[in-house]
């Protein structure tokens, strides 16, 4: 009768006060821009941080993406917040990946490649696409601050329920169409506020199909829908990925592990409020026009006309983004041109999407009009796609191979757009000034991005690739 | 650490955009801060100023008419995006002490609850002639009452909210959230053993 969800929350559970109950957390994952002021109350307060050992620390936000970052970090302010982190952990005995650890990288990329996200448990994160992780059938979601500080205390959480969402993605997708396309398909159908209230789990035999990675890339874009929550029901695919990573059960405790994991998954009466089918046979690569994720359409599609929107409220929104995007009505995506090209974020860095991308790279030379960004989501990745030439291929095409961080997902380190630019991103926001203050974002996949790169302009992958 | 929420009758302060988010209400750049203070500079910064750093005069917050007002009201999903608590923080800052839509985001939701900011979500339809309300004549008051649970507009019209009993108590009585969870903490103790009993390997810790 249980969700997933409602399966692990309920094994999670200390004590509980009306509506509210207090969830246990096992796993806190801490990064350098949302826990400063955590850990400042805690001290503040004269409090400790119960278990230091259920927690890993990363710097990602700020870092630059040059390889001069471990001599000297230009900007004070993230200077700052980078050693007021590795003072916190050092202080509190947390596990910290430091900006020239192999392993550092954005923290929903080192999380789960160091085996420190399993099925089952509860794990959370100051930071909005914590969601990520859910894709180990996990309950996984960002908190701000003030919870970042709760947890750090208490090791628990005070959580209503959530509303039950279930995504049922079946059939198979075509070349060149991928989980990216997936997850923003399923944005556009509900909404940027769809989600909002719920947590969604994505099940169905093309999300099945899906590797680690994508599903991943999936359960990461659920908060661009609204939703705190994205899950996937662990299974074999989950359990390989797991198997022999550093902080995975070791031998002694495996096989007891994955017989706790199998029981898991919803049960087949399980109770929906909420379902939602996407056919996936006929996805096409998308990409978005506006400045909201759920602004997303096939690429063969054309700018939409806010004129023919029935709701006021959502026409004047529309408008606005036309405006702040400087597109018309009409216009073919295929015929808008591209200043910059931005492959890595917590959303598309990992080692499948440098491949999709390096693929459609490999032995083509990025436009004259575009720079070109690849960004790994972390040092293994990063050493991963090394060993595989991938490097080589982006080099050789003209792409620049930068060393991990958030780079430009988020305008918080020198790899920013500059005002009036437009970029071409595998990140996962298209909001105004995102990127860089004015700007403009047109979120796809790592092999639209590879083309767009091409092209110089946004492009069906499959054209290009062909 | 919360503040207390006390009721409030004042200028009301539309904005009238669906999908505010949180890099819209508190740009990146602004977060490389270790404090919790000083973020209202940087509220709604893109939206404020021009790229030349000139006020933008006709967005609502620059407008005489709406100066030091303490309730914003806005469109569907509020706060939608990014966790950073810095968006409540700016809010805060700049003066805000209660937001008015439609509907949040969850996490901005959360994040307001924790910092003595009330949250109203209040039908489209209520929302929609309170906007119009507002700036139809500027300097309109609106009016919150947490206890009562009801939000009076400029035309005297009352709309009542719903808001959960526990964050209701909380924020009337400014609770630290954190002193509360500590009186459970026999059962957190209690909690971890069993726990390590039937999952033990969810015990094995990370070396700081």
């Amino acid at each position: 009768m249980p969700t997933l969800f409602e399966k692990i929350r309920e094994r999670h559970v200390v004590t509980a006060r009306e509506d509210y109950v207090l969830l246990y957390i096992d796993r806190h994952l801490v990064h350098e821009v949302t826990s400063p002021q955590a850990f400042a109350g805690l001290s503040a307060a004269g409090r400790s941080v119960r278990r230091p050992g259920a927690m890993l620390a990363v710097p990602d936000h700020n870092v630059p993406t040059t390889p001069d970052r471990s001599v000297r970090i230009e900007d004070r302010g993230s200077r700052e917040q980078i050693q007021a982190l590795r003072e916190n952990a050092l202080g509190a005995g947390i596990a910290l990946f430091d900006i020239d650890d192999p392993r550092q990288g954005i923290v929903h990329i080192i999380g789960p490649e160091s085996g420190l996200v399993q099925p089952g448990i509860t794990v959370v994160c100051g930071d909005s696409h914590t969601g990520t992780l859910g894709a180990f059938g996990a309950i996984a979601f960002g908190i701000g601050t003030s919870e970042v500080e709760h947890v750090l205390a208490t090791q628990a959480l005070w959580q209503k329920k959530p509303l039950q969402m279930r995504v049922a993605v079946n059939g198979t997708m075509g070349p060149f169409v991928t989980p990216k396309d997936v997850i923003l398909a399923v944005i556009a159908k509900i909404g940027a506020s769809g989600g909002t209230g719920y947590a969604i789990e994505f099940a169905g035999e093309t999300i099945r199909k899906m590797s680690m990675e994508g599903r991943m890339t999936v359960c990461n874009m659920t908060i661009e829908a609204g939703a705190r929550f994205g899950l996937i029901a662990p299974d074999e695919v989950t359990f390989a990925y797991l198997k022999g990573r550093p902080l995975a059960p070791p031998p002694s405790l495996w096989d007891a592990a994955v017989a706790d994991w199998k029981t898991l998954p919803s049960d087949p009466d399980a109770a929906w409020d909420r379902e939602v089918a996407l056919d996936a046979s006929n996805l096409e690569p998308h990409v978005t026009w506006g400045t909201s994720p759920q602004d997303a359409l096939p690429v063969g599609g054309v700018v939409p006309d806010p004129g023919v929107q029935p709701d006021p409220s959502e026409r004047a929104r529309m408008r606005r983004a036309l405006e702040y995007m400087a597109l018309s009505p009409g216009t073919r995506l295929t015929d808008i041109p591209v200043d910059k090209v931005f492959i890595g974020s917590c959303t598309n860095s990992r080692i499948e999407d440098l491949r999709a991308a390096a693929a459609v790279a490999k032995g083509r030379k990025v436009h004259a009009n575009v720079t070109a960004l690849v960004v790994p989501g972390s040092g293994l990745v990063k050493r991963q796609a090394e060993e595989e030439g991938l490097d080589r291929a982006f080099l050789d095409a003209g792409f620049q191979w930068r060393l991990p961080g958030c780079s430009m997902c988020l305008g918080m380190n020198p790899d920013k757009l500059r005002p009036g630019e437009r970029c071409a991103s595998t990140s996962n926001r298209n909001f105004e000034g995102r990127q860089g203050p004015g700007g403009r974002t047109h979120l796809m996949s790592p092999a639209m991005a590879a083309a767009a790169a091409i092209t110089g302009r946004i492009a069906d992958v499959r054209e290009v690739a062909r | 650490m919360r503040e207390k929420f006390l009721s409030l009758s004042t200028v009301g302060v539309p904005l009238d955009r669906m999908n505010v988010d949180t890099d819209a209400i508190i740009p990146a750049r602004y977060l490389k801060t270790i404090k919790r203070t000083g973020l209202g500079e940087g509220l709604f910064f893109a939206w404020r100023y021009d790229m030349d750093g000139k006020e933008q005069p006709d967005f609502p917050l620059n407008r005489p008419e709406y100066r030091g007002g303490k309730v914003l009201v806005s469109g569907e999903n509020f706060g939608c995006g990014s966790s950073r608590e810095h968006a409540v923080w700016a809010l805060m800052d700049f003066g805000f002490r209660a937001v008015i839509a439609p509907s949040f985001s969850d996490i901005f939701h959360d994040n307001c609850l924790k910092n003595g900011m009330l949250p109203v979500t209040l039908p489209a339809a209520a929302v929609r002639s309170l906007i119009d309300a507002l700036l139809a004549a500027p300097g309109g008051k609106v009016a919150v009452d947490l206890a009562g649970q009801t939000v009076t507009g400029p035309d005297g019209d009352i709309h009542a909210f719903g808001v959960a009993p526990f964050a209701k108590t909380c924020l009337l009585e400014g609770l630290d959230e954190i002193a509360l969870t500590l009186t459970s903490a026999g059962e957190i103790d209690r909690y971890e053993r069993e726990r390590k009993k039937t999952t033990p390997w969810l015990f094995l810790d990370l070396a700081g």
